[in-house]
């Protein structure tokens, strides 16, 4: 049982490598558009882990992350912009940025409940673009027109075009947040993270400060997805106001739902997803992709509610039952 | 003075719709307890049923009441079809499952009619009823309409035995069994009328935003507000809090920030009525159990 | 006399767990039987079998038909009436609705009528009470009042769940009286389900002792009542 259990780490690892190889030499192989679309998809990651932190762990239904995309790509495009501060240095700004008004936005949404909470975050993604519209802000926003930002080129001496560059530069700050959110959430501040989800009550009389880890959670949430934003406009190059609509907020909820909820790894299936499948659908109709995205979110709900990462691991279990080990 | 009475009837108009989605919403609520975050987009698709019916040579009542009339079955076959499996999920496969109906109505509406902005008639005269200066005649026709709609509701719900047999459903599923209530087909009807009400309300604000498949996500968001500042579970309040929504955000609009954040007026309505009273105006305190 | 209930192997279980392990008995048309029972022995749940609210297995026949399996609403509609435990109030409604609801599936609005006048009869203080909201009332009205609901279906069976639960002793045998007079002038057949084991073997005429989900005993009341030993080590009086 126990070798078991440890061959099973031994595969996992394993795994796990490979993957990390495969993504570090396939920038190598492929265009750099095709490039430009997969470092969008693990930006998408990066915002998914923070999504999945919220809604799938803690149990608090966000419908307004958009929102806070949309607060760490102007953080980043308006530093960059403005004041010439490095690509780089704009994600620990952007990140603590949203972090404060995460965990701001966290305090009054304490005292609602699942349903309503969903209510006020959606409130918070359908007004935000027309808050970045705001006249008296557009001095720093730029209005109706947004932001065009520079592409960064990479270090000195590295044999690399910009689109890789910023693909292993995008490829690492996911790493690094996924190890981070991993280590979060398999100890004791995980425990009591998902507790808070299955009973907020019993958790209390177990002196687990639910107000507390709600809001920080909240907070590590919006700060995961401000840098993701961060990224995204440094990406992009470019930001505006329409670009964040509900319906980027409704496309991380997509991400978490077909990646699995309360599933870090499928967030990177998640981010394969949004990026990916609308493109191909758009080959239909316009309006195409976001029926298909509608037609996932019913469909997943209601035959693979685990997502991709729990069938894949469900399959894999069956597979194991079936032909031994 | 004038110009603030002018502000407070139009007002009023825009409120009489907010009014509609609230009550929508507070039917739904109701019955399950959950808020419809595609109720707008629903209203919206079935605004476009009537344009489509009226394009197609149909006057404007027959067309008006055809439409209803979709939007009921529609409702029910939606609650039928893709919301029952959901009963007993929880609220966060619920929020999915209504997400993804928003965006498939918005899509397939996109899809069919086009993004392109249409107008929508009013059944009303152009010119002010009784050369008053103060209210134009589509807007006192709303009014009008919702009251209506309110009034037929009330009775329906407080003197026919359909109508008691859905509060008894909303309220107590179990006992509702036990006297021989079909609850889930009173959910269903709940539905239906829901999807009707909500069809009103988007027939009724076509004439003012006009017809596009965006057209109710900012309606949407002030009949939430409605509903919540009245109190969710009561549709008389629902019905009260929009028309207060409405006059809020003309005079907030006219004499304060301006139209340009009439969004984020509703967002701070809402997260303001949730955090400070929850029960709304007129609600009552739902008491959890461990 | 033929029987109108007849259960025959009933199984049932919430989750993995198995409540009831095949067990039988039967009411007897105009009859009234009561399950007898400790806490836990799955008297409630042999109840909410019969019309169909748990998962369960086995046979139920009502007047020689087969109703397992139907749902909730279908078996009430045959004429079966439940009193459930914590008696299912509607609390936000009044008096007058509650009782309304109970004839909810009746289309004979004329014979509803004079069921309201009747109900009223065995229960004078729900008239006085008629439209008050049903959850301010005491506990031993809302007793009245679920009863009463359940009277207004006009059923052949009812089925009543610890009528006399957290209820002082006087109005217990009130309502006991009323079933009393119920069941001879209106020919309704009972199946009751009590812990006050004293009150429930002076009204029925057939009794069954469930212990963990199996009948340890059955037969007629009178002969359960008399056995001392029985009486002693199951019953405690």
């Amino acid at each position: 049982m126990r070798t078991a259990a440890l061959q099973q780490r031994h595969w996992r690892r394993l795994g796990l490598v490979a993957a990390l190889l495969f993504a570090c030499v396939l920038p190598l192989l492929l265009t750099d558009f095709r490039v430009f679309q997969l470092t969008m998809a693990l930006i998408y990651a990066i915002a998914l882990i923070g999504l999945n932190m919220l809604t799938g762990y803690n149990g608090q239904i966000s419908l307004g992350h958009g929102a806070f995309y949309a607060v760490g790509a102007y953080t980043a495009a308006i530093l960059m912009d403005r004041y010439g501060v490095p690509y780089w240095a704009t994600l620990p700004v952007a990140g603590v940025l949203c972090f404060g008004v995460g965990f701001l936005f966290g305090m009054p949404a304490l005292r609602l409940e699942g349903l309503y909470l969903a209510l006020a975050t959606f409130a918070l993604a359908v007004a935000a673009p027309q808050i970045l519209k705001y006249k008296h802000l557009e001095q720093w926003t730029g209005g109706v027109q947004g932001i065009v930002i520079f592409k960064p080129d990479p270090p000195a001496g590295l044999p690399v075009s910009q689109d890789q560059w910023l693909y292993y530069f995008t490829l690492a700050v996911l790493v690094g947040m996924f190890v981070i959110a991993w280590n979060l959430l398999r100890g004791r501040t995980g425990r009591a993270i998902v507790a808070i989800r299955d009973h907020p009550i019993a958790a209390s009389t177990m002196g687990i400060n639910v107000a507390l880890y709600k809001t920080l959670t909240f907070g590590v949430s919006a700060l995961y997805t401000g840098i993701a934003g961060a990224l995204g406009a440094i990406v992009v190059q470019f930001v505006a106001p329409d670009s964040f609509t509900i319906f980027l907020s409704i496309s991380l909820l997509v991400g978490i739902v077909v990646g699995g909820l309360a599933s870090l790894s499928g967030a990177v299936f998640g981010g394969l997803f949004i990026q990916f499948v609308p493109n191909v659908a758009d080959s239909i109709s316009k309006a195409a992709p976001w029926a298909i995205y509608g037609i996932f979110l019913i469909g997943f709900m209601y035959l693979m509610p685990s997502g991709v990462a729990g069938a894949l691991g469900g399959g894999w279990a069956w597979l194991r039952r079936r032909y031994g080990r | 003075m004038e110009q603030l009475a002018h502000q407070v009837f139009s007002g009023l108009a825009t409120g009489g719709i907010y009014a509609s989605v609230a009550l929508a919403l507070v039917m739904i609520y109701q019955a399950t307890h959950l808020v419809n975050f595609a109720q707008g987009e629903m209203a919206m698709f079935a605004t476009y049923v009537a344009w489509a019916l009226m394009d197609a040579g149909l006057p404007y009542w027959p067309a008006f009441f055809l439409t209803l009339a979709i939007a009921f079955i529609g409702g029910i076959v939606i609650e039928r079809l893709i919301i029952r499996p959901f009963d007993d999920a929880d609220v966060l496969a619920a929020v999915i499952v209504f997400v993804g109906l928003l965006v498939i109505f918005n899509s397939v509406a996109g899809w069919i009619f086009s993004y392109v902005i249409k107008t929508f008639p009013s059944p009303f005269p152009a010119e002010p009823p009784f050369g008053n200066r103060l209210i134009g005649s589509h807007d006192l026709g709303a009014i009008a309409v919702t009251l209506v709609v309110l009034v037929l509701l009330f009775i329906f719900f407080r003197f026919t035995p359909l109508g008691l047999a859905m509060r008894a459903a909303a309220q107590n599923p179990a006992s509702s069994r036990l006297v021989g209530i079909r609850v889930g087909w009173m959910r269903a009807l709940g539905w239906g009328l829901a999807a009707a009400i909500g069809a009103v309300a988007g027939i009724m604000v076509a004439p003012i935003v006009f017809l596009d498949p965006n057209m109710m996500a900012g309606i949407l968001l002030y009949g939430f507000a409605g509903a919540l500042l009245g109190g969710i579970d009561n549709p008389g309040g629902a019905v009260v809090g929009g028309f207060l929504v409405g006059v809020m955000e003309n005079i907030v609009g006219a004499y304060v920030i301006g139209t340009e954040l009439k969004l984020t007026v509703a967002l701070v309505l809402i997260v303001g009525v949730l955090v400070v009273r929850p029960t709304g105006l007129f609600g009552h305190k739902l008491v959890t159990r461990v | 006399m033929a029987a109108l209930l007849e259960v025959n192997a009933l199984t049932a279980a919430y989750g993995p767990t198995n409540v009831l392990h095949g067990i039988a008995f039967a009411v007897e048309e105009g009859g009234i039987t009561a399950i007898l029972g400790a806490n836990g022995a799955g008297k409630t749940t042999t109840l909410r079998a019969v019309c169909g609210m748990v998962r369960m297995g086995g046979e139920i026949k009502l007047a020689g038909e087969r109703i397992e399996g139907r749902a909730t609403e279908d078996i009430v509609r045959r004429g079966v009436a439940h009193v459930p435990d914590g008696r299912g109030t509607f609390v936000h409604l009044t008096v007058e609705e509650n009782l309304r609801l109970g004839a909810y599936t009746r289309r004979d609005r004329r014979q509803v009528a004079a069921d309201f006048e009747r109900v009223y009869g065995y229960f004078p203080r729900l008239k006085e009470r008629y439209r008050q909201q049903a959850g301010t009332l005491s506990g031993g009205e809302q007793q009245m009042l679920a009863i009463a609901r359940a009277l207004m279906l006009r059923p052949r069976l009812l089925l009543l769940d610890e009528p006399s639960f957290g209820l002082a002793p006087l109005i217990v045998r009130d309502i006991f009286q009323i079933m009393a007079t119920v069941n001879r002038q209106e020919k309704v057949s009972m199946l009751l389900v009590e812990q006050n084991a004293n009150m429930a073997l002076s009204l029925a005429d057939h009794a069954y002792l469930l212990e963990t989900g199996r009948v340890v005993i059955g037969g007629s009341a009178a002969t359960i009542r008399d056995d001392d030993t029985i009486r002693r080590s199951y019953l405690g009086y």
